[in-house]
């Protein structure tokens, strides 16, 4: 077990992630894809971790902040997509482009 | 009181004694260089200077309307001189303060003030007659329409004259010089609603502006060829007969000084404004006729002596023949005027040209303390005359002797203290003027004696002079207050305030000659030599009386006396009728004045006035208006291109910058879609980019 193989999973993770936030049109699936790329930052951590042989595990313990985070994220983002649903009937973030300058 | 006598007393001993190692000089050992009394004596200057501005600005708030200040300030100065004056007389006072104003070049230029024998009799006189001058003016210049602001030119004519005499350098006697002319322009032209006081003022002016002129030729020709405006610079050169540049230009700085002196000394021919200047108020006439302005040129020639009297043959020795000669005539000339005049002021005036001109020949003949001796004495009973003229005036509202007459039961202390200042004036013993006018006499008849030729030919106009002017008082004296009234006002014994100035001034009439009588007390040859070492320099003045030269002048006075008042004393029908002697082709001459004045006005003024005139019309119309115009087009053209540079640089600057600012925006603004995913994938890029770089570098 090489530590390539498990950053290769975290990139193919975080790159369909990202490809996800840049691409999909519905704000849920987005909101999905963000936590794609928060678990493949969270595999680069551990792995790293181990890798490194750290006695604190501070990557550990950092990737269980972050699910934590996540958590809390996804709470507040589906919070505000449900308003915006209720206000626009739409979850469209095509359309969603008040701030057009 | 008593307490403050004595350590006032102390004080001057302690100031005396500081100096105590003095320099050397003639008679009298210079006692005192120093101390306070002589380093504050600037007071002496400023304080009436500061009155004057005083006066002008503030003086018709005050309870007295400004003359309250006047006299204190002019008090102050008769108190303080006559402190130096007696302290001068015992001790012997030798001092000089200078300041440096500016340096140019290599010139420097000081104010300073000068405290020695010559410049403390002049703060003397100027002080204590202009005190009684003031106290009079109180009640003259009663009512009158510009009482402060007479007071206030009066105040600057006083601190003019100060200025003038304590200048140890020509270019503070020149300011002291102008300030004089200046002042006495206001005083003589006081009365400017009517325009014959006008002409009187410029005429005054004007004349004292030519000799001005050549007073700074000469103070140029001095400066420059001494290389500095001092007066001990001068004197120092001459002192020591150093032949140099000095030697080489004597003549001609020493004629052009002279110039100005016979200006302001009114000398022939250059007399004409004087009797003019009788156009101002009394007391004015009182003063500049006694103490101020007409002194100036006596004491110039006195300040520069010892370069006129010329010991070592190398400097301005030839210049005293023309001073001789000049003053001998005016004495002469002027003296006859004074005959055929109806104006007692112009009586007095003429009288006063006259007098100079005993005193400017004085200075001729190389007798500086005689001069000087005839300028103090004159300067109390000329001002004695002229306030006792004042009184009969201002009792008789005129001018006009045919208008007085019998005024001596109704106003007897006039008549008193008039009857005093004749005498004096005419040299009775031991009136003030019989000790000063037999000094200069005697001293001619010296000077004739002692190869200077042309003194003896002067030594018989002064005795003719002497009759003259016995002659002419006489007349006035018959005229004013002997015979019949002859008036229209009703005349009364002027106010205390008026009163008692001429019995002041009657006492110093009386009493200021014996100061200097020849064999009994010479304290006054003493009091003046202290700065100039008179004894080296052989002062020409006589060391005792001339009895001939005595016994002729007394005779030819109490003649002319005895003459006058058989021709004029007896009364008749109408003044005029009193006065009616004429002598054929002499009375027209004197009574044009010699057409001196017509002659001035046909051959320089009239010429000069319509041609000159309309030269200055011409420039005025189109070179200056031009200037004015062309002025006026210059800045409307710089304000064109100032304006425009506001409105295309500066506005267009901020303009730019708002434009700019729009247009970016316009093209920016196409870059906020408002789609999120569009923002991440820009940051995306970005941090690939900035990842990149970071590898790269």
């Amino acid at each position: 077990m090489t530590i390539v193989q498990f950053l290769i999973v975290g990139t193919a993770l975080f790159s369909l992630g990202l490809y996800g936030v840049i691409t999909r049109k519905n704000a849920v699936l987005v909101l999905v894809s963000v936590e794609l790329m928060l678990a493949a930052v969270n595999i680069n951590m551990v792995t790293f971790d181990v890798y490194l042989g750290d006695t604190l595990h501070q990557g550990q313990i950092f990737s269980l902040f972050i699910i934590a985070l996540a958590a809390a994220e996804v709470g507040i983002g589906i919070a505000i997509i449900l308003m915006i649903y209720r206000n626009r009937q739409s979850a469209d973030v095509d359309e969603l482009n008040l701030m057009k300058g | 009181m008593i307490q403050l006598a004595t350590s006032f007393q102390q004080l001057i001993l302690a100031t005396a004694e500081e100096g105590s190692n003095a320099a050397e000089g003639h008679g009298t050992v210079p006692g005192i260089t120093d101390g306070f009394l002589v380093e504050w004596a600037w007071l002496i200057v400023v304080v009436p200077l500061v009155a004057a501005f005083l006066i002008a600005f503030f003086g018709k708030k005050l309870p007295l309307q400004g003359w309250e200040l006047a006299f204190g300030s002019i008090a102050f100065v008769g108190v303080y001189g006559t402190v130096l004056f007696f302290l001068n007389a015992t001790e012997g006072i030798v001092y000089e303060g200078t300041i440096n104003v500016a340096d140019i070049g290599s010139f420097a230029i000081e104010w300073g003030w000068m405290v020695d024998g010559l410049s403390i009799m002049m703060y003397f006189l100027v002080g204590v007659v202009g005190m009684l001058v003031f106290m009079y003016a109180k009640g003259y210049m009663h009512g009158d329409i510009r009482y402060t602001w007479f007071f206030a030119s009066f105040s600057l004519f006083a601190g003019g004259m100060l200025v003038l005499v304590s200048a140890p350098n020509l270019i503070q006697l020149i300011v002291g010089w102008e300030l004089v002319g200046v002042s006495s322009y206001l005083l003589i032209g006081h009365y400017w609603e009517d325009f014959d006081n006008v002409d009187a003022a410029n005429k005054a002016f004007m004349v004292n502006k030519v000799s001005d002129a050549a007073l700074f030729i000469g103070a140029i020709i001095m400066a420059v060829s001494v290389g500095s405006f001092s007066f001990d610079a001068v004197l120092d050169v001459v002192v020591h007969g150093e032949s140099g540049p000095l030697s080489q230009y004597a003549f001609w700085a020493g004629l052009a000084i002279f110039i100005g002196a016979m200006g302001k000394s009114a000398q022939f021919p250059l007399h004409v404004w004087l009797p003019d200047a009788m156009a101002g108020p009394t007391p004015v006439s009182a003063l500049m006729h006694a103490a101020t302005m007409v002194t100036a040129g006596v004491y110039l020639l006195g300040r520069l002596f010892p370069f006129y009297l010329d010991v070592s043959g190398l400097f301005a020795g030839d210049v005293r023949t023309i001073i001789i000669i000049v003053g001998g005539l005016t004495l002469f000339l002027t003296g006859l005027i004074a005959i055929v005049q109806d104006d007692i002021k112009k009586v007095l005036a003429y009288s006063t040209v006259s007098q100079l001109g005993y005193m400017i020949a004085a200075m001729g003949a190389g007798a500086y303390t005689a001069g000087l001796f005839h300028l103090f004495t004159h300067a109390f009973f000329k001002a004695l005359l002229f306030l006792g003229a004042g009184s009969l005036i201002h009792a008789v509202h005129s001018n006009n002797m045919s208008d007085m007459g019998g005024l001596r039961k109704k106003m007897p202390i006039t008549f008193w203290t008039f009857i005093i200042g004749t005498l004096a004036l005419v040299g009775i013993f031991p009136f003030a003027g019989f000790f000063s006018k037999d000094e200069i006499l005697a001293s001619v008849k010296y000077a004739g004696g002692d190869g200077q030729g042309v003194a003896n030919f002067i030594l018989v106009l002064g005795l003719i002079g002497a009759f003259v002017t016995a002659f002419y008082m006489a007349r006035a004296v018959a005229l004013t207050f002997f015979g019949e009234y002859k008036g229209t006002a009703h005349p009364h014994e002027s106010p205390k305030s008026m009163a008692y100035p001429l019995i002041g001034l009657a006492f110093f009439a009386i009493t200021a000659g014996w100061v200097n009588i020849p064999g009994v007390y010479t304290g006054f040859t003493d009091w003046l030599a202290t700065r100039v070492p008179l004894s080296g320099m052989g002062d020409h003045h006589a060391e005792s009386f001339d009895w001939p030269v005595l016994i002729i002048s007394t005779l030819l006075v109490v003649t002319a006396l005895v003459v006058g008042w058989r021709v004029y004393g007896k009364d008749a029908d109408t003044q005029m009728a009193r006065d009616r002697i004429r002598i054929p082709v002499l009375w027209p001459l004197l009574e044009n004045k010699y057409y001196i004045d017509d002659l001035y006005m046909s051959g320089i003024v009239r010429p000069i006035m319509g041609p000159f005139a309309r030269a200055i019309l011409w420039i005025d119309m189109h070179v200056v208006d031009g200037i004015v115009n062309g002025v006026g087009l210059g800045a409307l053209g710089v304000a064109k291109g100032v304006q425009s540079f506001d409105s295309n640089v500066v506005d267009g600057l901020y303009n730019a910058t708002g434009a700019g600012t729009g247009a970016a925006g316009t093209i920016l603004r196409k870059s906020f879609t408002g789609r999120v995913q569009q923002y991440a994938a820009f940051s995306f890029v970005g941090v690939i980019v900035i990842v990149v770089l970071f590898i790269i570098f």
